[in-house]
This record gives C-alpha cells, structure tokens and sequence, in this order.
C-alpha cells in the first residue's frame, strides 16, 4: 500500500505523519506537494497537522483550493482511505468530505495535552485492531477542534454509526457529543483532532495510535495486496 | 530623496540624542572616522549600530570574562548562535535572546516576535529547530493588568511556536513585584544539525549577490535596537510603533526555503544572516565586516509594503521574517527558483565591492558612503564605572534572618501555592510540545528532553535564573545560576555541554547596577570554568528599568546537555516503592533570597554565601555516573521552596509516598534554598555501588512507600500529608489567581 503524506505551506506534523509510517510501521509512504495535482500510483492519502497558510481566514479554509485537493477528493470518491487529523480533518472539513465544522475551542486557547478517548466504532478501515469501546488515550494540540454541526448532521452521524472517536471522562474543546473523530458515510475519510501519529513509540512515553495505522496497513494488504 | 536634514542642521540641531547617540560619538564619528560630518541617513545608522543592542559597547569588556572555547565547541559567540559538537558529525545549535522591552508594551507581539528572532538566529546557521525554551518572569499575579500581560505573553509565544511546527519542552516563570513595570521575556532555540551545513553570516566575493529573501519592509519596529537601549519612563508614554509584528507562517515558508537552499545547494551560498535588531544596516554590514568586504545596496530594489519609505526607513526598519543572503556571482535566478517554490521574495538589492566602503543608493541618489568598520569595529567602547550598593554592604554585616517554623506541613502548603513555585500547566499546555515527535520529555520536569532521531542520543535542556540571589549577591548569584542549570540538566541524566544567556540588568549608568553586572557575570563565569560548559551565544538587555527602578539583576542562563544513551535517561518523580531515598549536596541555614523568606516576610533581605563550585562539580559528576550505569530511578532539582517542595514534587503524578528520617534538619531547613541539591531515589540492588560513589555528598534518609503520603521526622517536628491534597494545591493555585476578579 503506498500511501501520500500531502505537505501544504505551513504543515507542520508531515514528518510526525511520515515518520510514524516510515520509520515505525514500516511502510511505503512519501510526500506529495500541494502544488502537485495528480495522486495517481497512491492507494491512500493522509493530511497532516500544522498550520495550512498560517490558520488564515479559517483552519483548512485556503488549504482546500490548492492543486492537490481535487485528487484527494478522487481518492476519497474511489473508496481509497483518506486520513486527516489535526488540521487535516479541518480541511477535510472545509472541502466537504466531512460533515460540520471545527471551531475554536470553547476556552478560547490553544491546548496541548494527552486526553483519553473511546473507540466508538472499531468497524472501520482505520480502527478494526482496536477493541469496541476500548479506552485509548491521544495527544491533542490545537486552537479550533471544537466539532460543531447542526443536530440533524449530528444524529446522522450517530444513526449510521459516523462517530469513530469520543472524548472520554472530559471534553477539552466543547466539541458537541464529545466528538474526536468522524468517517464518512462511506467509512473511507477518516476525520479526527487528536493525533495517533505522536504515540506510536514507547519512548515517547505513548503507543496508543499504533493501531490506527497497523489497521489501515492490514487494510491495505487485503484489498491492495489481495 | 531629500534628507529631512542636512548634515550642518544635525550638528546644530542633535537629532542624535534623541535616537541615544552621545555628543561624544557623533564627534568621534565626524572627525575621526569620517573627516566630515554624516548626513541625514548616515547619522540613523551610526546611531543605530552603536548602539549597546547592537555594540554590545558597555558590556563587552565585562562579556570578556566569559570562557567560550573547549574542545567540543565548534562556533562561539558572534554569529546567529553558538555552535557545540555531539558527535556523529552532528552539532546542537543554541542561543537565547530577551524581548523585554517590546513584551512589556505590547506582550502578545513582543513574545511572539521574541519567538520568531530567536529562531532565524538557529536556521541561518543552517540547522533544523528542534526545540523552544522560555524563561519568564512577571509581577505579581494579584495585579489585573499583569494577569493580561501574563496571558499575552503567553499566548504570544505559543501561537508564533505553535503555527513553526517547534515545541515548547522546557522554560521558567516567575512571579516578583520588581519585574511588575518590566516584565522579562527570554526565549531559548535549540537546532540540530550535520556538521557539514555549517553556514555563517559573511559576504564576500567582488561581485557575488547580496539577496534579499522573505517579508517585505514596513516601517514597523524603526529603532527597535535603540528603544532596548534606554529605559522606560511614563513621560515617552508612545513608543508603540518600536514593536514589531509577526507572522509565524512566513517564517515558516522562509525556514523550509532557507534550509532547502543550504541543504541541496551550499556551493550557490556564501553567507546567510538573520535581519535582526537595527535590520537591514545591521545584517549587512556585519556579514561585510565578517568578509572584509565592501557593499553596495540600492535600496530602491528592497521589497517594501509600504510607500515613500526613506533610506533612513528602509535601513533601519525592524520588519520580521527576513533574511540576508550573499549569492555567488551567476546563482541569483536559482536562488529565486527556491524561494519561488514558498511565495517569497527574493530580490538582489546590491553587490559586493571592492575596498571596504558602505554604500548606499536611494532614488538614484548616493545616501552612505562611509567604511565598513566604521559600524561595526570602531565603535567606541564605554568604560563603565563600578559601585557597590550599600544595600549589599549592610547585609553583609546584619545577622541572617532565621525564619521560625512550627507547622511544617501548613508552611509547605503554602509555598506550593506560591506562583513561583505552583504548577505551570495553565500556561504551558498552550504550547505544542510534542510536534514534531522528538519529545521525551516534555515541561514540567527539571529539563526537557529531546532525542536524536536515529540514534540513542537525547539532548537535556533548560532555562534558569534567579534575580532574588544574585540581587543580595551578585557573584554568588551568578554562581549559582549556572548550578541550578547543571543540575537540572544533570538531574535528567545529561552531560552539560555549554551555555547561552542573557544578560538583564537595570540601566548601566548606574554604577551599582553595572557593579551588578560584573559581579554576575564574574560569578557565573568562574562556575562556566569549573563545569566546562563555555558560553557559546546570549544577548545583553540593559536598561530594565521602571520609572527610575531597576529589576533584580536577572542573568538567565540557557543549557544543554548530552545524554548519550537514552536508555540511561533519569525521570523527576519517584518510580517504585522500597527504593532508597538521597539527599544529595549539603543542606544549611539559606533562607536569604528563598521563596520562604519572600512569603513570609513580602520581601528578601540578607546576603548569599559563595559556592564551593569544585565540590559540586565532583558530586555532579559521581551521580551523572551512576545514572550512566543504571543505578538511579529519579532524581529531581531542589530549587525554589527546598527539600519540602522538591519532595512533594518528586511524588506528585505518582501514586507513591515517603518516609524520612530528617533529625538531621531542623523544619525550617526543610524550606532552606541551599544550591546543587537533589532528591535521588535509588533501588536497594545499587546501595553499595551509589553509596561507595557519592560518600559523604549522599545522604540516606528513607525509602519511597506506597501509601501516597509525606511522612517526615525533623529534628523540632513532624510532618504527616497527604500527597493527594499537596498536589490540588499546587495545580490550583495559578488557575484560581487567573479566575480572580480583583
């Protein structure tokens, strides 16, 4: 499975992204600019955390009309996984393949810190090795991670069982229904805040997120590899 | 353009003056350098460059004292930043750098900019950030006002480090009323980098580009380097527009650019320096003094954002997120192309000459025909004169305040609650410390840790000063600055390698204040000596003062150290039950200067013994061994609040206790600030080992338990807490003061 690791101006967490692949699951991975318009040869893509153009305007806001964007979106419409955390799933956001909107966190600062969440839906592409409801715990760091959709989205997203991640014991953000992450309809676009990509090794003390991409690479030796 | 002066009407109107260029210096300028008088542009720059931002002029004889060589340094003081080798072909690159004075008109863009200088200053060596550090210190939190500098502040240096991709690990905030009319910002930057991309910031080459890259010039920040250099007062109550602006994005783009062009093309590269203080004077000329080169510059090629900009504008504009390149003659177009590739500018806005002369053209017209040196060499240094305040004599000879304690247990909840000493969380998870997943550990321990990917090295690094003991006694103050730094880099397993400071003290006009600083400085630099940690970069920030009061003299010292195995890394808190508990260095009666004496009595008096540095540095390095073979499982720093606080501390985020046999203390010893101290725990398999290294430096006083409770039986009393309620306090008490409605 090759997957993208797409690098706009101002990304900050592609090589975390990278990284982990790479370096930790052993898989191929490489960057693709946004200049770039073509995602062809790529069986998954991913979006990184940071800061697309600086946060202006909106998070994700200018990062969704750059060139590569329209290939992400091909892949998400061919059933290729689409990953996004962090500002990631803001652009994901921003460009429609995921539902509702991130806004700035309810105490209106930046928060950094490790929370613990529940797998709410071990049945997708991107959490089939985790247990149902396990208790996991993921860093967060952001300004404007507070999910927010009106209440017909969010049923939706409950009824068809959309909601992958939910903040446990506390919400740090005010995200509506606790929500930490959301796939699509389809359950190929993977949106989340928190990043799996900063626990997957034990010397930095976490390797709660290591399933997250052993689940998608197994998906990928299924329907890849075959 | 027309000058606004002519040369004749500078000489009888002295605009110098205002712009803190002494009658003495322009003379000297006027006779001696130039053999006439400068006009308009010129005058701006002179002032500018001589100034002590940019001179240095009254500190370098007392910066002289400083050791900066050893074996592994590779680059010393002088250039963006220091430079020290780790072996493997790889080097850290650090430096710190103050933004006091615009964090105190403006803290959100002063810490933000704070920030972004001190970074440029790591990437135009041609190394990677990979760490920010920050040293802080406020007024008190009871003052409204200060609750809003103290959230600009910090929201300034996490919203510019955050959007960089750097993260925050490590840093110190205080809390004194001394610093409430001039708050200090520090911040320290870390890079990694292979030996091999070593760049400098020199021009030379007759014909080689001089290339502008990145933001384009505002009139933002005109005499920033000027505005440090003199204090604040309530009479020039308007001094808005010397504070700059960031954008951590460009900075971002122009990091990714400038390392690209280091990385894969060296050869089109001769020279690269940041557009710091006095900006673009300031940049080239000393990367043309470095390459004893001469210069031209035609400023109507500088990207501008603004219009009608005068030369004097242009040059001394403090704009951030620039940079200066000199480019091979040829290699201008390819530079471009890179710099393309993230939206930058990058202009050619001049050559290098023949000769050694600064010329510069603006709207056709010649506006600077004066010697390289004449900026940056010949400045005339100042010879400061000395005296010791009488405040230090009369301590000296007054018996030593001897606090009374009956409660120790209630006098330990109370220091947890002091702002100096309560958890930092509310501020410091407003920063990312993880990006970028190198953190080992991260704040709120006694050093961050960062490791080496691909490798098992880790780099240990912390920020540390304390104005309250070098106030009492500067040379013991200075001493123990840099002890309190080794053994916080120590305490986490590291080797220090070498330091960076920075130097804040009150207006040095006034002899006692420059009495403080060479005393300091002395003081720090004998303890560099018996470390061998050499200081390798720092700033000097003078005229920290308020309405005619000075702060405490605050030198902060910035450290890293080596960890050459991160298997052998040391944790702050304790790690199981039964292990044996140490007391580490020698306890005695200091309370002048402690956070105790500050709580109990509102204010510090007494005087501050002198070190014996030699024996530190032997136990230090017994103990740095023993961790190196695995045979200690916590050790943490006694800093503010003593052994009470380092205990509570060590226990804190565990579910573990102690019990301790202190007949040895009395309880007011208990809160005693006595420097290089640690609380080591050690498993019982290592007694024999860590007791036959440490001798009589180690003191055996108990064992870690698991009931999660302090248990400790003083000479004069007895204290039984729960460390449940000993932590509420401490987290509790910063966010509680934020909330107040006062």
């Amino acid at each position: 499975m090759k997957i993208a690791v797409i690098v706009f101006p101002g990304s900050n967490c592609d090589v975390d992204l990278y990284e982990a692949l790479r370096t930790v699951c052993d898989a191929d991975v490489e960057y693709v600019s946004h200049h770039d318009s073509s995602l062809d040869g790529f069986d998954a893509v991913m979006l990184p955390g940071g800061f697309s153009y600086g946060d202006y305007l909106r998070p994700g806001a200018i990062a969704r009309f750059t060139n590569i964007m329209p290939a992400v979106v091909k892949m998400a419409n061919e059933g290729k996984p689409v990953f996004g955390t962090c500002n990631g799933f803001q652009i994901l956001t921003e460009v429609g393949l995921l539902p509702g909107a991130l806004k700035q966190n309810n105490q209106q600062r930046f928060i950094c810190k490790t929370v613990p969440l529940e797998v709410v839906n071990n049945q997708t592409m991107f959490t089939s090795q985790y247990q149902a409801h396990e208790r996991i715990q993921l860093p967060i760091a952001h300004a404007d991670g507070s999910y927010f959709a009106d209440q017909k989205t969010l049923d939706e997203l409950e009824a068809h069982h959309q909601v992958v991640f939910r903040y446990a014991e506390e919400n740090p953000n005010g995200s509506l229904r606790n929500i930490a992450g959301i796939v699509n309809r389809r359950g190929n676009v993977l949106g989340m805040m928190p990043h799996p990509e900063r626990a997957v090794e034990a010397i930095l003390g976490n390797t709660d997120g290591l399933k997250l991409f052993k689940s998608l690479l197994e998906h990928g030796r299924i329907t890849v590899e075959g | 353009m027309k000058q606004a002066m002519t040369p004749e009407e500078i000489k009888a109107k002295k605009p110098y003056l205002d712009w803190s260029l002494s009658e003495v210096e322009y003379d000297y300028i006027s006779k001696k350098l130039l053999g006439r008088l400068p006009n308009y542009t010129e005058t701006g720059l002179f002032a500018a460059m001589w100034s002590e931002h940019c001179s240095y002029k009254k500190s370098k004889p007392v910066l002289r004292l400083f050791p900066n060589k050893n074996s592994r340094v590779l680059q010393g003081p002088g250039e963006g930043a220091g430079v020290v080798d780790i072996d493997d072909g790889q080097a850290v690159v650090f430096k710190a750098e103050s933004h006091n004075h615009p964090t105190t008109v403006e803290p959100y863009q002063g810490a933000a900019t704070g920030i972004g200088g001190i970074l440029r200053d790591i990437f135009s060596m041609g190394a990677r950030p990979i760490a920010s550090l920050d040293s802080l210190h406020f007024g008190e939190l009871s003052d409204p006002q200060m609750r809003m500098k103290v959230d600009g502040t910090v929201r300034g240096i996490g919203d510019y480090g955050n959007c960089m991709g750097i993260p925050t690990v490590a840093g110190e905030t205080t809390f004194d009323p001394c610093y409430q009319g001039n708050i200090l910002c520090n911040a320290m930057s870390v890079g990694l980098m292979d030996q091999r991309d070593l760049q400098r910031g020199t021009a030379n080459g007759v014909g080689n580009a001089v290339m502008y890259v990145g933001a384009k010039t505002g009139r933002d920040g005109i005499h920033g380097a000027t505005f440090a250099s003199a204090d604040f007062s309530d009479e020039h109550a308007t001094q808005r527009s010397a504070v700059q602006v960031g954008d951590p994005f460009m900075e971002k783009l122009l990091l990714e650019a400038c390392l690209k062009l280091i990385h894969q093309h060296p050869d089109w590269l001769v020279g690269i320096q940041d557009m710091g203080a006095a900006g673009i004077v300031s940049s080239s000329a000393e990367m043309a003094s470095e390459g004893k080169s001469g210069m031209e510059l035609n400023l109507d090629l500088v990207p501008q954002r603004e219009p009608n900009m005068s030369a004097y504008e242009i040059m001394l504009s403090e704009s951030q997120e620039r940079m200066l390149l000199c480019v091979k003659k040829g290699h201008e177009k390819d530079v471009q192309k890179i710099f393309d590739f993230y939206d930058l500018d990058a202009v050619t806005i001049g050559r290098i000459t023949e000769g050694h002369d600064y010329v510069l053209y603006h709207d056709g017209q010649e506006v600077c025909h004066i010697p390289v040196s004449s900026l940056t060499d010949d400045v005339l240094e100042e010879e400061s004169r000395e005296a010791k305040p009488e405040r230090i004599t009369k301590a000296e000879q007054a018996p030593q305040w001897q606090p009374q304690i009956t409660d120790p247990a209630a006098t330990l909840r109370a220091l947890l609650q002091q702002s100096t000493v309560a958890d930092k969380r509310t501020f410091f998870q407003q920063y990312d410390s993880q990006v970028r997943t190198c953190t080992v550990v991260g704040p709120g321990s006694d050093a961050g840790v960062i490791r080496v990917r691909g490798t098992k090295k880790g780099l240990a690094m912390t920020t540390d000063g304390n104005g309250r003991f070098v106030y009492l006694n500067p040379e013991a103050g200075g001493q123990m600055a840099l002890v309190e730094a080794v053994t916080n880099v120590v305490a986490s397993g590291a080797e220090p390698l070498a330091i960076t400071d920075c130097l804040n003290y009150g207006d040095p006009n006034d002899p006692e204040i420059f009495w403080e600083l060479h005393q300091s400085v002395q003081g720090m630099a004998d303890a560099c000596r018996v470390f061998d940690t050499p200081v390798i970069s720092g700033n000097v920030s003078l005229y920290n003062e308020n309405n005619g009061k000075a702060i405490h003299p605050t030198p902060m010292v910035g450290m890293v150290g080596l960890i050459k195995d991160l298997d052998y890394i040391v944790p702050s808190f304790a790690q199981h039950a039964g292990d044996l508990v140490y007391l580490v260095g020698q306890t005695g009666d200091d309370y002048a200067g402690s956070e105790l004496q500050k709580m109990m009595k509102g204010d510090i008096s007494g005087t501050v013994q002198l070190l014996d540095l030699d024996n530190i540095h032997h136990y230090l390095q017994q103990l740095l061994a023993q961790m190196q073979i695995g045979n200690v499982a916590s050790a943490h720093d006694m800093s503010e609040g003593g052994l009470g606080v380092a205990l509570a501390e060590t226990l804190f985020k565990t579910d573990l206790g102690m019990n301790l046999d202190l007949r040895s203390l009395s309880a007011a010893q208990l809160f005693a600030e006595s420097a290089g101290r640690l609380v080591v725990t050690v498993p019982v398999s290592a007694q024999a080992a860590f007791e036959k290294s440490l001798g009589h430096d180690a003191q055996l006083v108990g064992n870690v338990t698991n009931t999660h409770w302090l248990e400790l039986h003083l000479q004069d009393a007895e204290l039984n807490q729960n460390v449940t309620e000993l932590q509420h306090l401490w987290e509790e008490a910063i966010p509680c003061q934020l909330k107040s409605k006062d």
